[in-house]
């Protein structure tokens, strides 16, 4: 039949939420010294921690993913 | 209206990305849609957990999402009694009872279970009035997000609504069904963690949970209720003017927990199609029970931030406040939004906007993907081309007409949108016709899986007798301060309900009542027209008893079912 429809959906959801993590944890550095920019977050630099819980999340997604896929292929 | 609401670079950049995913995976499953089977039932391939996830995600709609965290601030933790009692047991109902009789009937949708069920004519009148309802329904969500858009981003509405729906229209069309549910797997992780930092920053801005329930104390007495009204759930509903719902235990018991969340979550093919692609019957039957386990933690996602809200707003050096509509009124439906704006520098703050997007499209492309295969397999394939046995021309054919209704129903979405914004009492409207449908279908399908006797001419006129008992109660009987008809007592202003929303319920349990009466009297005189041998596999006591012995115990739809009831009951306690 269709198995999977041919496409793993946890790859995509690793892939995008890694970008996401990465974008945001680049941008928290870079903005770390803007207070301005953080006061409406009680001061706390929101992006650098969204951006590295979001960069384990989508790398969690990314494994499982690529070891179902190597699984599927043996 | 709101100046300085503006995103940066980065809020874009992190929405762009989404498009682009969302539109690949429709671009990656292009290739595999070769008949109507793969396009409008995802080849029954789906593993439970993206079928489960996809049932809760469909319905965590723009609509859901803006008027719960509303009615968090409205109604306090109340408001999770459309989580707990109002969904669990019907989800769970659903996943043991009802998902074998479903899935191993081979319907392909929730009408065809009627037509092998009971005959034509209850298929017929549930099929048109599912399409016309969906359809609408899709079209209104749009007209709130893009009105929501306007106000609050300031972007162009028709833009909004047309670039939207046109994101919608392209992965649907692409990938069918499977791109829906894959989306609506990938826009449940979006909504859950970009709604996340609001709910920490606003917890932490009011000194955590037993802070918040300290600054709400007056605010709440200040209403003429007690301190703890809005963070309890069941302690104030001993009489109805006790809570800010205005219902009694009961109301909630038997309104929303038993006749309006069993005929929203077994009926409603929307999301029972979810289920029905899953690939094997336990998966089918896992699969509302996978949605549940996320389901009963969404009130902390979108409800507490609300009550949160409620603070901020009785709080002048927070300078937090919603929009007030035309008579000065607080729109509670702007909560959440507002709250973005309140706690997210740019970055995190594109998260949510996109988070918002998302659960606006994957309530749309439910609505969509639910709408072409009704359309197709229901109406043209029953009355209008009906199969002619040549596999490869049919297979052809219906998949064409199957991509065709996914554009017709984006177009009449947008048109309905668009009467959405002429006439702003619709959304009303609506949600009061479809407690009127869904309570009687739900008797009828409920009778129709557990008592062989029961009779297509009794199942029709049980439809349309609950349904007009519903009418004539909305007819009779009207909310207090009701300003429009639409609201009820069209025909005459006999009793006047507290608050809408238990007129809403007493609707609902009159027409099940009704509608069960009606359709088991009927069955009774009229004559069984199908025998035992064609009703197998839809009727409980016909069909051959499911064994889960081969399934590892922790795959098990009972043990499944025994956790989701565990927690539910917790969380009911912790928060009693």
């Amino acid at each position: 039949m269709y198995l999977t429809m041919g496409l793993d959906i946890k790859i995509p959801i690793g892939l995008m939420f890694t970008i996401f993590g990465v974008l945001l944890t680049i941008f928290g550095l870079f903005t770390n010294n803007d207070p301005a920019l953080y006061m409406p977050s009680l001061g706390i630099n929101i992006n650098l921690w969204s951006g590295l819980l979001m960069t384990v999340f989508g790398a969690i997604f990314l494994y499982f993913g690529i070891r179902s896929r190597k699984l599927n292929k043996k | 209206m709101t100046a300085g609401f503006s995103l940066s670079w980065i809020d874009y950049t992190i929405m762009i990305v989404y498009f682009v995913f969302v539109l690949g995976i429709g671009w990656a499953l292009k290739r595999y849609m070769k008949d109507a089977n793969a396009f409008l039932e995802a080849g029954r391939s789906m593993p439970a957990w993206v079928a489960g996830l996809a049932f809760i995600s469909t319905n965590l709609g723009a609509l859901e999402v803006m008027g719960m965290t509303g009615s968090g601030a409205k109604y306090g933790m109340l408001t999770t009694h459309f989580y707990w009692i109002g969904a669990i047991p019907a989800m769970v109902f659903l996943a043991l009872f009802m998902m074998p009789f479903y899935y191993g009937s081979k319907a392909r949708s929730v009408p065809e279970y009627l037509k092998l069920r009971y005959d034509e004519k209850t298929r017929g009148l549930n099929a048109i009035l599912f399409a016309v309802m969906t359809i609408l329904a899709s079209g209104i969500s749009m007209y709130a997000l893009a009105i929501l858009m306007e106000k609050v981003l300031g972007w162009n509405f028709h833009l909004s609504l047309i670039l939207s729906a046109a994101v919608v229209l392209a992965y649907t069309y692409l990938g069918g069904l499977s791109s829906a549910i894959y989306n609506e797997v990938l826009q449940f992780f979006i909504i859950v963690i970009g709604l996340l930092p609001i709910v920490f920053l606003s917890l932490k801005d009011l000194g955590g949970w037993s802070g918040m329930q300290e600054q709400l104390a007056p605010i709440v007495q200040a209403k003429g209720f007690a301190a703890d009204t809005w963070t309890t759930t069941w302690k104030y509903t001993g009489a109805a003017k006790a809570n800010p719902m205005g219902v009694e235990w009961y109301g909630i018991f038997a309104g929303l927990g038993f006749v309006l969340s069993f005929g929203y979550w077994c009926t409603n093919f929307l999301i029972v199609q979810r289920a029905m692609s899953a690939k094997s019957t336990t998966a089918a039957r896992n699969t509302p029970l996978i949605g549940a386990l996320p389901k009963m933690f969404i009130p902390f996602l979108i409800i507490v931030p609300g009550i949160a809200a409620l603070v901020l707003m009785n709080s002048p050096g927070k300078g937090f406040s919603l929009p007030l509509n035309n008579t000065g009124q607080p729109i509670y439906d702007y909560t959440i939004i507002m709250l973005l704006r309140q706690y997210l520098p740019a970055g995190v703050l594109g998260l949510g906007i996109t988070a918002l997007l998302a659960s606006f499209m994957s309530g749309m492309a439910g609505n969509v993907s639910a709408f072409n295969t009704v359309w197709t397999y229901d109406i043209y394939q029953s009355y209008i081309r009906p199969v002619t046995g040549n596999k490869p021309v049919d297979d052809k054919h219906y998949l064409k007409v199957g991509r065709l209704s996914t554009i017709f129903g984006v177009v009449i979405s947008i048109a309905a949108a668009y009467l959405a914004s002429l006439f702003g009492n619709i959304m009303d409207f609506l949600q009061t016709i479809f407690s009127m449908i869904n309570a009687p279908l739900f008797a009828v399908i409920f009778l129709g899986m557990f008592w062989k006797r029961t009779t297509g001419h009794a199942a029709f006129t049980g439809l349309l007798a609950g349904f007009f008992i519903a009418l004539l109660h909305h007819g009779f009987t009207f909310p207090e301060g009701a300003d429009t008809l639409v609201k009820g007592g069209w025909i005459v202003k006999t009793f006047a309900y507290p608050v809408e929303m238990a007129q809403n319920f007493w609707t609902a349990i009159f027409a099940f009542t009704t509608s069960t009466v009606v359709t088991v009297a009927l069955s009774l005189m009229t004559r069984k027209l199908k025998s035992d041998e064609e009703l197998k596999g839809l009727v409980y006591s016909l069909t051959p008893k499911l064994k889960e012995g081969d399934v590892v115990w922790f795959k098990r739809s009972s043990t499944l079912a025994i956790l989701v009831l565990t927690i539910a009951s917790a969380l009911t306690i912790l928060f009693w």
